[in-house]
Formats: C-alpha cells, structure tokens, sequence
C-alpha cells in the first residue's frame, strides 16, 4: 500500500515540475505574444507529395514554391488578418500511404483543404480520402480518371493539366513534323497507360501507326534490356513516357544507345528538375510538354510577378513546371478563401468555380462540370548550347492556347450535362 | 509486336551478359566482405553511393574520369578501413546479426550526410567523352561506356583473384576465412587481414558507383535498388562464393533481359522469382558453402 501511495505520489511531482517549466519557459519566450495574437486557429493547408523516392526532386519544388503561396496571402493580411499555414507529408509515391497521410491531415490536424500529389494514382487515392469528409482537393498532377464521373465529387479540383490534353497537344505537333510510325516505352501505372490512350487517340487523326508499347515497372534503374527491342521496330517516333528519376535515366541510356541517331524522341511532359538533374546531353533534341516554363515570363507579366517573387525567396532561383503547379494549387484554393471571405467548403467551392484567374502562366478557369482547369500546353524542346544559365533549359516552340475542345467533353466523362 | 529477329534475340542476349556483369560488379564487394568475414555488409548501397559521389567531388575539383577511376576506391577503402576499425571489429564473435545491424543503420547516416553535404536532387555525371556513342558489335549497336565497364569488371576480378590465389598475402586471407584460430596460433595478426579485407570490399563498392555513375545519374538513393540486386545475386551464387557470385550475376542479367523481350513488365519481378527457385532448389546458392550463415 505505501508503496503505492510513494510512486504516484512521485509521479505526480514530476509532472506538476514538468508542467511549471514548461509554464515558466513559455512564460518567458516571444511565443505567448504569439500565442496570444493568434486566438483563430490558422488556415490549414495539407500537403501530401513524394517527397522521398523517384518522383523526390520534382516534390521538393512542389512545397517550395507553395510556400510561396501561402507567404504570399499572409503578407496580403490572410483573410481579414487569419493567417493560411502548409502542413507537407510525405506520401512515398505510395497510395496506401498517401490515403493514410491525408486521412491524419484531415481527422487529427484538422486541415481545411487539401491540396497536392505527384502520381496519377495516388491522386485517386487522397481524393477518395477527402470527397468522403467533404473536404475540398486540388490536385496537381496529371490524371485523366480524377476528371471522370466516377472519381469526380464537388470537392474535386484539378489544377494540372490531364493527359489527355498533354498528348493531344504533344501528338499533333510530333505527328504532323517527325512520321507516322510510333512505339512507346511506358512506365506500367496509370499516368503511362493514360497516355499512351491519349497519343493513339489524337493519333487517329494522322493515320498513325502504332508499332508497340513496351512498359517497364516505376523505378527502373537500367533500360538496356528494353532498348534494342524499341530500336528494331524502327519508328519515325519513340515516345518515352516516363516522370523523374525514370525519365532521366531512360533517356540517357536511351542517347547512349544511339537511339536518337534515326529516330525522334519524344515526351508528353519534360520535367524541368529532371532535365537539370540528368544535364543536357541526355535530353539533347528531345521533344514534350509542359504546362510551366519561366521562360513565358517575357509573355505574361503573371509569370514575371511569380518567377521575381520564388527568385526573391529563394536565392535567385527560377520554379519549375511541378513547382508552378504547387504554386497555382494553393493560390486558387486561398483565392478562392479570400474571394467567399470564408473557409465554409462550399462558399469557398462557388468562389472557386466563378475564378476567372492568371496567377502564372496566362488565362485559366476551372471547367465547371468537371473542375478541371483550361489552360494552355506548351511544347518544348531540350537545349543543348547557347544556354544563357543553368535554368536555361528549353525552347519553347509551340503553345496550345486554352481550349475547351481540347479536353474531353462534359458528356464523355459521364457527367450530366 | 513484330520485329522478333534472330539479330534481335543474339543482340538481347549480348545486352543481358553486359547487364549481368554490371549485377557482378556490384555483388563482389559484398561476397567478398561476406565469404572472408561473415559480415553482411548492409552498408554495400552506400559505399557504392559514396563512391558516386566522390567521383563528382574529384570532378568538381578538376579532376578527370580517369583519376577518378584510381582516387575513388582509394578514398573510400580508406574510409572503409576506418569503419572496420572502429564499428565493426568490436562487434565480431557476437553473431551475424550485430554487424547487420550496425552497418543497416550506418547506411541511413551515410545516406542522410550525402544529403546534407551535396543536397538531395540528383547531379548529372557525363560519360567520359572518349566513350560515348554506340558501337557495332555485329547484330546491333550497344553503348561503348558498357562495354568498357564489362572490360574493368573483367579486370576487378582477374586482379581479385590473383591476389586472393596468387599472394601469400592471399594464403592468408583465405586460411583466415576457414579458421581464424589456428591462423592466430600461427601468429598472423588476423585482425589486420580483415581490416584489409573489409577496404578491399567497400573500395570495390565505390568503384561500382562510380562506373554506375554514367549509366544513371547520381542520387543519394542510388544505392538502394542495387543492395537488393547484389543481395540476390550473393545469394543465387551462394553467400560468399565469388564464382558463384560471377556465375549468378551473369544469370540474373540473361533472364532479366529475355524476360524483358517477351513480358518487359516482370523484368523486374523475374530477379525475385529466380532466386526463389534456386533457393527451393539449392539452399546453399549455387557455390556456397552450407552452414556459413549458421
């Protein structure tokens, strides 16, 4: 009995010390001036991308410059002095971790939207996640199926372009400069099988001929079996669809197989992080989309305001295609917040679809059977010399200005019209 | 998909030979610290990342391609003899499962410090300018940087073998594998032989990254895919056999590349299911000697 008595008697005492210091401590410091200014709770912004794994270096400028987008609505006052706050997760690459990582975000930290991913199926699986709670997502990767009926809730948004856009883009301006016969090697998962579905959709309209796929699993590391089977079938075109670390290595082991000798390469998407990583012999000549270059800034004073202000931020640096993603994802989520002058999910889903933006790179809106955001392609080609910096890393060389005909109908989708 | 030429397949089986000596080039650093110490170095991926790495250090210091072939493994043996010295020899006699642990956890610090030290995107590593471009091997064109690294595996191993074979230095080394005691009775310092032994590997290792480094690029996580491919390897070849080790490697890079002609999605799956055969098959791998794990 003493015994008893004596332990949770100590116990006690060590956490009422543990409580006074901790009292004294918070007491003293600049933090309960804090504490005591910010009586509203922040606006929470949940962010789950792979910040570890291939797709890693595209991620991390993801945060970097949505960052940006949350100093920058804070600096503007927040909404009427409430300030917006990113929480970044890692999901991986990984769905089932993805699910749980948004699953924490919204039950335990209490997140108002969420917004972010860099997988075409992961995407489908934080949006299952966050259509169930009612919480609104704006997802900033490439996926066809998050347009679709079936994946599609009211709190579904899509910031990216989807790959049927890409490609179509990618395809009638290859399709109609570099022949008629094509193969593909195509990373095995969702956004390879998207897009290969798109190439020979848009293809059809060039009598293309599809000669073969050839699909690898995520996370290749060595391309040298798959590449002499691609360069027996002797296409005009090579279409390697691929994101990250798979990009960059195929195309380097696919310029050391002398692939590029008699036929053109080309890419739905060219991720910036990847070129500069993989430098610019790998991706010499090669041709692709993206839907962000900072090189439009001379274009579109929205693209010279965001790429002064990531500069500003971030030692001189320029964002890239999936960091300009990362951006427009949060600003029109907060725009959307400062225009209903509330963070109520559906005011700030009416404000959202009545957006009529250009935060970086010209016109956009959000499409309102499906909230996918019309926008503009650009296709681009690798450089290789006269390159005036580091980050002077494409041409631009053609653009798909924004079109609703672009994207699949309203109808196709399975939405009511 | 059309196109199946006999060219085709001889070309397919030439690229999965020049795969699997890649696959051996990064297993011997691990058979050989494996066979000669039972250590199971889970460090190897990292050693082999550290190796890149080094490589683009000397790079960024001027250096060329060709120093670096010399300056990497030296400098990462060095750093190898120290790891020995001072994390691993406390650990032997204390079973296999301490050193596993220690050189697990030693990986993720390794990887961590890349991380700090050169940031975590990747770096580009230009193939050396005399071995660019493909050359015509008869049925088909294939990357010279390739067959120049089957050509320096070749040598890593002829150079391995004559010194383990050849040297007394390597008599020793090799009584010291079979029985420590009677070689400490005889009155060789074994402790200074695997102390060698363990440099000899971990330079290996980074003499892999660094050839890899062309191939693929540098990424501090590089050296994780290739534990697991080295880790099978060992394995197929029989845990510490440096035979089986060449014999198995070449094998695994045969049935990744015919796997890849006829379903290229389960290349990657084939390297797991043949381990599982031969291991249902032969426990030992095809070299190894039963009981070494034991």
């Amino acid at each position: 009995m003493t015994r008893n008595v004596t332990k949770s008697e100590r116990i006690s005492r060590r956490r009422l010390l543990a409580t006074a210091s901790a009292g004294a401590a918070l007491a003293a410091s600049p933090f309960r001036i804090n504490l005591l200014q910010a009586q509203e709770t922040p606006i929470k912004i949940g962010f789950p991308v792979p910040l570890t794994g291939p797709y890693g270096t595209e991620a991390q400028d993801q945060v970097r410059a949505a960052q940006l987008a949350i100093a920058q609505f804070n600096d503007a006052g927040g909404l009427n002095g409430r300030k917006a706050e990113l929480l970044v997760r890692d999901d991986k690459l990984n769905p089932g971790e993805a699910a749980t990582r948004t699953l924490e975000l919204v039950e335990k930290e209490k997140v108002n939207f969420v917004v972010g991913s860099l997988s075409a199926a992961v995407q489908l699986a934080i949006n299952n996640v966050t259509k169930e709670r009612g919480i609104i997502f704006n997802s900033i990767s490439q996926s066809d199926a998050i347009n679709e009926a079936a994946d599609f809730s009211k709190y579904t948004f899509h910031e990216a372009m989807n790959p049927h856009l890409t490609s179509g883009a990618v395809g009638r301006y290859a399709f109609s400069k570099f022949g008629k016969k094509i193969a593909f090697l195509t990373a095995d998962y969702a956004y390879g099988h998207e897009m290969v579905r798109g190439f020979l959709d848009v293809g059809k309209k060039f009598n293309v001929e599809n000669l073969g796929d050839v699909r690898h699993p995520l996370g290749t590391s060595d391309f040298s079996t798959l590449l002499p089977r691609l360069q027996a079938l002797k296409p005009d075109i090579l279409c390697i669809i691929n994101f990250g670390r798979d990009q960059q290595i195929s195309l380097r082991q696919a310029t050391d197989f002398g692939v590029k000798k008699t036929i053109q390469i080309i890419a739905p998407l060219l991720s910036h992080a990847s070129r500069v990583a993989a430098g610019p012999q790998a991706f010499e000549g090669v041709v692709g989309g993206c839907s962000f270059y900072w090189g439009i800034e001379d274009k579109f004073a929205s693209t010279k305001a965001f790429n002064d202000a990531f500069r500003k931020m971030y030692d001189g640096k320029v964002p890239t295609d999936y960091g300009a993603l990362g951006y427009g994802g949060v600003r029109t989520v907060l725009a959307g917040v400062k225009n209903a002058g509330s963070v109520d999910t559906d005011k700030v889903i009416a404000a959202m679809e009545a957006l009529k933006y250009d935060f970086y790179k010209g016109p956009q809106y959000y499409r309102k059977c499906d909230h996918q955001s019309v926008q503009s392609v650009l296709i681009i080609q690798s450089k290789s010399k006269d390159m005036k910096n580091e980050s002077d890393v494409f041409e631009v060389i053609g653009t798909d200005e924004p079109n609703e005909a672009n994207l699949r109908t309203c109808e196709a989708l399975g939405h009511k019209a | 998909m059309a196109g199946l030429s006999l060219d085709l397949i001889a070309l397919q089986l030439f690229a999965g030979l020049a795969l699997g000596a890649i696959y051996v080039l990064f297993a011997i650093g691990l058979s050989l610290i494996f066979g000669m110490l039972t250590v199971v170095n889970f460090a190897h991926g990292a050693f082999y990342m550290v190796g890149a790495y080094v490589g683009l250090y000397v790079l960024m210091l001027g250096g060329n391609f060709w120093i670096c072939l010399i300056a990497v493994p030296l400098a990462v043996g060095l750093f190898g003899l120290l790891v020995e010295h001072f994390l691993i020899r406390p650990l032997y006699g204390r079973g296999i499962d301490y050193p596993l642990l220690l050189t697990f956890g030693l990986s993720y610090v390794m990887v961590e410090l890349v991380r700090i030290a050169f940031g975590k995107t990747g770096y580009p590593f230009d193939t050396p300018e005399i071995l660019q471009g493909a050359v015509n091997i008869g049925v088909g064109y294939f990357p010279l940087y390739r067959l120049f690294v089957i050509g320096a595996t070749a040598a890593v191993l002829l150079a391995l073998w004559l010194f383990l074979e050849k040297t007394s230095f390597g008599l020793i080394i090799r009584a010291g594998a079979r029985d420590p005691q009677i070689v400490r009775v005889l009155g060789v310092d074994v402790s200074r032989v695997w102390l060698i032994v363990f440099g000899i590997g971990t330079a290996i290792a980074a003499f892999a990254g660094l050839l890899a480094a062309p191939l693929q690029g540098v990424i501090p996580e590089m050296g994780g895919t290739i534990l697991a491919e080295a880790f099978v390897v060992t394995v197929v070849g029989g845990m510490g056999s440096i035979g089986g080790a060449v014999l198995a490697g070449l094998l695994v890079g045969v049935v990744v590349s015919m796997t890849s002609l006829f379903a290229p999605e389960m290349a990657k799956v084939s390297i797991f299911a043949l381990m599982a055969v031969v291991l249902i098959v032969r426990p030992q791998g095809f070299f190894g000697r039963a009981g070494l794990m034991s």
